[in-house]
């Protein structure tokens, strides 16, 4: 038995390790470095109705153990993405998960329709936490009902299953969760990024030109790990964790805490060979950890009934 | 083809005030073929700082498999690569990004290489190239002040070489610009790296030369594919056409994109 494989909604698995949206384009750039068929999935950038060209810059801005970012959904629009870039990611042995993204409900449902009929498509990732862009995104993501209602509504189009998702930037996230398991969700994927700020001391005002910008890397992974801790006891969807994960043990962190699988995001730009580095390494850990299956690891942090004492460094 | 290596520190020389020039040992230097490419170092293990920096190529030692950088230690990761010592290695990824085309100049004509501070560096490796090439080099230099003038003498044993001081305490008083006006230097190619304003004003003073610019940009990846560094092109300026300045540029012929 592999010790990676994992089944989810729509997804057969080879291991449960996938870039995040955003953090690798549409995986052309990677591709120069190593064979994508490694991954277990590829979760391409947001996708819109119409191209985007996004904020001004700068775009980025370091902080400590972390980026915040404004891109603002660039993106060449939801013909190009299909007719260009999901047929050029034919030639690899990986499912997409394509993450659709909008400033209205008819974008969403107009881009969910198109893009979950290609046949590399294996899920849709509803992004209802984007914090970058005027309209939309995170707007979704932050009010319950609006984003049960969106939920719905793409589910009746979407050909494959529907992940949606979650803004860690809310109150209560096991409300927002709830309401897109009513919504009919297949599973969820969190968190998105962290609203946040740096300025400049020279010019006294914000680096980044869009002023604010989502917060990612290590910073944020403690965050992540609350909420999917919160959120897997709470609703019965699979999890894909992400949020400043760099290794192998990482990766079970966000198992034990809840996880079903995982995507690895900011760290791609420090590290461009981290996701095949972290498939190559956790099997032995896996083995170490003294289970059969990384599926076993998922919820330990809360499974009462999990038997104990497996660490046996 | 992009390589990561583990680069060892060969020589760390301070060359002016906050200047220095870094060689580093590796093989990812018979990857570098043009002038004007980039790496980009991850420069401590932790978080501090966590992304990669990236430095332009100042020269490449094919021979002794090493490569300079100049840099400005400004920043927090500048500061901490400038404390590297013979022996020390430091991550590498590269070399990244499209560089300067030579085969524009051909032999017998004359190039102006115009560089501005801390864009001054990669034009060295060009000069070098386009002399081996037989092409005729003219450089213009310009920097803050004296104290942050470097390389001036390397320059000049390629080729003639003017130097311009925002505050007059080296070479002439005032922009590059000026001294390119003011001397009527006729070139058939010119190459420049540099503050935008600079490159800008190159762009407008020389609307039917070739003119080939480097642009700076804050990075993420540095690969192509976090989108950071994007400009708007020249022949589609408020649309959805874009270029990426670390995998597309950074030299971009002048009028390609809009600086």
């Amino acid at each position: 038995m592999n010790s990676l494989n994992v089944s989810l909604p729509g997804l057969e698995l080879k291991n449960p390790i996938m870039p995040a949206s955003g953090c690798f384009g549409f995986g052309r750039e990677f591709s120069q470095l190593y064979d994508l068929s490694k991954l277990g999935a590829i979760m391409i950038k947001a996708t819109t109705l119409e191209p985007r060209f996004g904020n001004p810059t700068p775009r980025v801005a370091e902080t400590s153990a972390g980026m915040l970012n404004a891109i603002g959904l660039q993106n060449p629009g939801l013909d190009k993405v299909v007719n260009e870039e999901l047929v050029w990611l034919e030639q690899y042995d990986v499912p997409i998960i394509a993450n659709v993204a909008g400033s209205q409900e008819e974008d969403y449902i107009a881009v969910a329709r198109k893009i979950s009929a290609n046949r590399n498509v294996h899920a849709l990732e509803l992004n209802i936490s984007c914090p970058n862009v005027k309209t939309g995104g995170m707007a979704f993501g932050t009010i319950p009902e609006i984003a049960k209602n969106l939920t719905k509504k793409v589910k009746e189009v979407s050909e494959v299953p529907v992940y949606v998702k979650l803004s860690p930037n809310v109150t209560n996230i096991v409300e927002m969760a709830k309401a897109a398991e009513d919504g009919g969700a297949d599973g969820l994927t969190m968190i998105n990024t962290l609203v946040g700020m740096r300025i400049d001391l020279k010019t006294g005002k914000p680096i980044l030109a869009n002023k604010s910008g989502g917060l990612s890397g290590p910073a944020i992974k403690p965050v992540a790990l609350r909420m999917i801790y919160e959120v897997s006891q709470q609703v019965s969807l699979p999890i894909i964790g992400m949020g400043g994960i760099e290794s192998a043990e990482d990766v079970i962190e966000y198992f034990y805490a809840g996880a079903s699988a995982v995507a690895v995001g900011t760290a791609n730009f420090i590290d461009p060979f981290v996701c095949p580095k972290i498939i190559d390494e956790l099997p032995e850990l896996i083995g170490k950890l003294g289970y059969e299956n990384i599926s076993e690891c998922t919820g330990r942090s809360w499974n009462k009934f999990e038997k104990t004492s497996h660490y046996c460094s | 083809m992009i390589r990561q290596e583990q680069c060892k520190v060969i020589s760390q020389i301070k060359l002016a005030e906050n200047i220095y020039e870094l060689t580093l040992q590796g093989e990812l230097v018979h990857e570098m073929k043009e002038p004007g490419q980039f790496v980009h170092l991850k420069i401590s293990e932790g978080y501090d700082p966590m992304l990669r920096r990236p430095i332009s190529i100042a020269e490449i030692l094919p021979d002794e498999s090493q490569f300079k950088m100049i840099y400005r230690a400004e920043g927090r990761g500048t500061a901490l690569l400038s404390e590297k010592k013979p022996g020390d290695y430091t991550d590498v990824l590269g070399p990244l990004g499209n560089g300067f085309p030579i085969s524009v100049a051909g032999r017998g004509e004359t190039a102006l290489l115009v560089g501005g501070g801390i864009g001054v560096p990669p034009l060295y490796e060009l000069s070098k190239q386009l002399v081996n090439r037989g092409v005729k080099v003219i450089h213009v230099l310009g920097f803050q002040s004296a104290s942050a003038v470097f390389y001036e003498e390397k320059f000049a044993r390629q080729g003639e070489t003017f130097v311009a001081t925002a505050d007059g305490s080296a070479g002439t008083k005032g922009f590059v610009t000026d001294v390119i006006k003011r001397l009527n230097i006729d070139f058939d190619v010119l190459y420049s790296c540099g503050p935008t304003p600079m490159l800008k004003a190159l762009e407008n003073q020389f609307p039917h030369k070739k003119v080939f610019l480097s642009l700076e940009e804050r990075m993420g990846c540095g690969i192509g594919a976090c989108f950071a560094c994007v400009c708007h092109t020249g022949d589609d300026p408020e649309g959805y056409s874009y270029k990426k300045v670390c995998s597309d540029g950074p030299v971009f012929k002048a009028g390609e994109v809009v600086l």
